[in-house]
């Protein structure tokens, strides 16, 4: 016994400051960071900035005695806004750990920042896999999704609802061809067949001899590989033509409850998608969303919940390494299990990834709607170790 | 006799102007070099790019009178250059600034030749749609990485030995290249070529009549604007690591024309102000609870309305300024 509290009171000393059980400024601060006023603004926006109020209320507002702080600011999904504030959050206004990060340019610009000046950043509104292959950080984390976990659900899983073959309708940029191409990669291994893809213009208007060309060839499955305003246009041209109605399925690559909010059921029924959480999900996901719907009037979606789900599991390792120091954080990061109701017995990888169970869901049809924002029907539940990249191979140096 | 008088007046009153010229230029100098003490150095830095390009752009809108709306192209282009070249290739940092002047000087004269031949709206939109051109190429490169952007680029050892990972020191080199910026300006505008420049401005027909060949001091002066934009982009690129595609946008094209705008056309420094009054608001309103894209706008609504001239026009033209000796020449 004795022998134990020795070596525990010598791994106290060895650790120095990382057992002196306090935060290094008095108090913790986190940065929320992400588009406020435009494209993506209902994606994340001001709703994460509640759902990262709401995680710091319910922890009791304090972690190891000091206030916890939330600031936020709107980056415009401008890079260098972006960088600008978050070195002048880390430099000089003690923050501590910067959150959101929508957009890809702004994540991986924002984690350069944060790695060289080594502090927390945790990326819950980009996709990019770069974040945790080679453009990863030991201090930085990405939370909800990635492009592999939309791509695994929306391809891998489909094909084994029966939906085997698949046509492309992709965005004409690397984001499109990379999407497409990950997701045909998991078609054809489960035994799919492609049977045709078209690239439009970002940013079109008009689908229609793109969708033509989808409804001709025949495939069960049309995959929208482009994002944003892109899958919504052609989601509501694909009705207009009768597409889903004809028995084709969508399936959108990158789209979000907020979205199908937007588009309303009408257009959107039928559409498959690929999300890391649902409101709908138990009990635990329902009582959070009422909380989150009674501040914000919506429904959250993975971003906002991964959000939420970030700032707690940042206070909850602060409070286990005794300190806010940023190295302590860190390691207790990546060795504590995460289990709340956005991510059920999730870890997270070397890489910084961290690995959670995804949902393949379908938008319902408007009259099996039982209340406003009851959405989807989950078609099946792609385990985390399935979803995510094999850390070993995401092209990260810190995995070896 | 009264001709005398106003005469002699004029030269007292632009002796007086190059002395209080002279007077501000060191204030404004002692400003800039004392500036990172009291504010926070990148946010300077950023804040002399851009002044640099507001003023490369009002080169050719306010003394030329072209109003190009596709200058994010050298901007941009020129950041995507110098982070590539320096990122993949390990050039220096000054090498990789001038890689980027000079490919923005290209982009311009291919441009430039294609645009000068049109003029006013026309020439806007050629323009524009060429820049949208180079926009949807740098969305689809693959040396761009697409909307990732080329990130961590390094700064790098200016001359191989200056540490330019010391904000110190980058920031001092920005400084720098702003300045020669400037004064390469200052030089064109006062130099015969730049003379030139304000009458086809005044009256084209004008000069064609006296002998001038129009359209290639017209080419000339949009090669030079692209260059010195180039120089601005290329240092914006070292200054934060990367180059993304917000910067070859038709947004950031908007953005410098408002900055000038803002500033006062046709005044060498009223760009800068107008890109210190837009980099500011950007910044401060992206933490405050007001939407930074309406306030802009408004800001731009009350020039537009109420100061034309634009806030150092505006002080030229004032009783003050007047007094002080200013001119405005527009």
């Amino acid at each position: 016994m004795r022998k134990t509290i020795l070596a525990s009171l010598m791994a106290l000393l060895a650790s120095g400051t990382a057992f002196a059980q306090s935060a290094s400024d008095g108090k913790v601060k986190i940065g929320i960071l992400n588009d406020q006023s435009g494209v993506y603004a209902d994606f994340g926006g001001k709703s994460s900035v509640e759902a990262a109020k709401m995680a710091v209320e319910d922890f009791g507002g304090k972690v190891l005695g000091v206030p916890v702080e939330i600031v936020d600011a709107d980056h415009q999904n401008k890079p260098d806004v972006a960088s600008n504030i978050a070195r002048q959050w880390y430099d000089t206004q003690q923050v501590d750990a910067i959150m959101e990060l929508t957009t890809s340019s702004v994540a991986l610009a924002v984690q350069a920042v944060a790695k060289e000046k080594k502090k927390i950043d945790i990326v819950t509104g980009a996709a990019t896999t770069d974040l945790t292959g080679k453009a990863c950080s030991p201090y930085g984390f990405h939370w909800a999704y990635d492009t592999h976990a939309l791509a695994v659900g929306t391809g891998g899983a489909l094909v084994k609802q029966g939906g085997d073959t698949w046509f492309f309708l992709t965005a004409d940029y690397a984001f499109g061809y990379s999407l497409e191409q990950q997701t045909g990669d998991f078609v054809k291994a489960n035994n799919g067949k492609i049977v045709g893809s078209v690239r439009h213009p970002l940013s079109s208007q008009d689908f229609s001899s793109f969708l033509l060309q989808a409804q001709s060839s025949g495939a069960k499955v049309i995959g929208l590989a482009n994002a944003g305003l892109d899958t919504a246009n052609a989601i509501k041209q694909a009705a207009e033509f009768g597409i889903t109605a004809g028995g084709q399925r969508l399936a959108a690559l990158l789209f979000t409850l907020a979205e199908v909010h937007g588009l309303g059921l009408q257009a959107a029924q039928g559409l498959t998608l690929t999300e890391g959480y649902y409101w709908n999900l138990d009990d635990k996901s329902r009582d959070f969303a009422k909380k989150f719907f009674a501040r914000t009037k919506k429904m959250p979606n993975m971003i906002h919940t991964g959000t939420y789900s970030a700032v707690m599991q940042y206070l909850k390792a602060i409070q286990k390494a005794g300190t806010d120091e940023t190295e302590a954080v860190a390691k207790a990061l990546h060795e504590m299990p995460v289990d709340d109701f956005f991510a059920r017995g999730g870890t997270v990888a070397k890489n910084g990834r961290m690995i959670h169970d995804m949902y393949l869901l379908q938008v319902k049809k408007p009259a099996e709607s039982k209340e406003p924002w009851d959405y989807f029907n989950v078609l099946a539940t792609i385990p985390g170790k399935d979803a995510y990249m094999d850390p070993a191979k995401s092209g990260c140096d810190l995995v070896k | 006799m009264t001709h005398g008088t106003s005469a002699t007046a004029r030269t007292e009153r632009s002796a007086s102007a190059s002395k209080t010229y002279a007077a501000f230029l060191i204030i404004g100098l002692v400003l800039l070099i004392v500036a990172p003490a009291f504010f926070y150095p990148i946010f300077i830095m950023k804040l002399l790019c851009f002044a640099l390009f507001a003023c490369a752009f009002n080169l050719l809108l306010g003394y030329t009178g072209l109003l190009s709306f596709g200058h994010a192209t050298f901007f941009g282009g020129a950041a995507y250059f110098t982070a590539h070249v320096v990122k993949e290739w390990g050039f220096s940092p000054e090498l990789g600034i001038l890689v980027g002047v000079v490919g923005a000087a290209l982009l311009g004269l291919v441009m430039g030749y294609v645009a000068i031949r049109r003029q006013g709206i026309y020439f806007a939109m050629i323009t524009l749609a060429l820049s949208q051109m180079f926009f949807f190429f740098c969305l689809q490169a693959k040396f761009t990485h697409g909307e990732d952007g080329i990130q961590s680029v390094p700064r790098g050892h200016l001359f191989g030995f200056i540490d330019l990972n010391s904000s110190t020191n980058m920031y001092y080199f920005v400084l720098a290249v702003f300045l020669i910026g400037m004064v390469i300006i200052w030089r064109f505008i006062n130099s015969p070529f730049g003379m030139i420049l304000k009458s086809i401005r005044e009256n084209e027909q004008r000069a064609i009549s006296l002998g001038y060949s129009v359209a290639r001091y017209k080419l000339g002066a949009f090669v030079m604007s692209a260059a010195l934009a180039g120089l601005a982009g290329g240092t914006k690129a070292l200054v934060f690591q990367f180059a993304t595609l917000t910067d070859v946008a038709w947004q950031m094209s908007g953005e410098v024309i408002l900055m000038t705008l803002l500033g006062g056309i046709g005044t060498l420094i009223g760009p800068i102000f107008g890109a210190g009054l837009v980099v500011t608001l950007q910044n401060y309103l992206a933490t405050s609870q007001f939407p930074v894209t309406i306030v802009t706008g408004i800001v731009f609504m009350v020039c537009v309305l109420v100061f034309r001239r634009g806030l150092i026009g505006e002080f030229y033209a004032s009783r003050l300024g007047r007094k002080l000796g200013f001119e405005h020449r527009r």
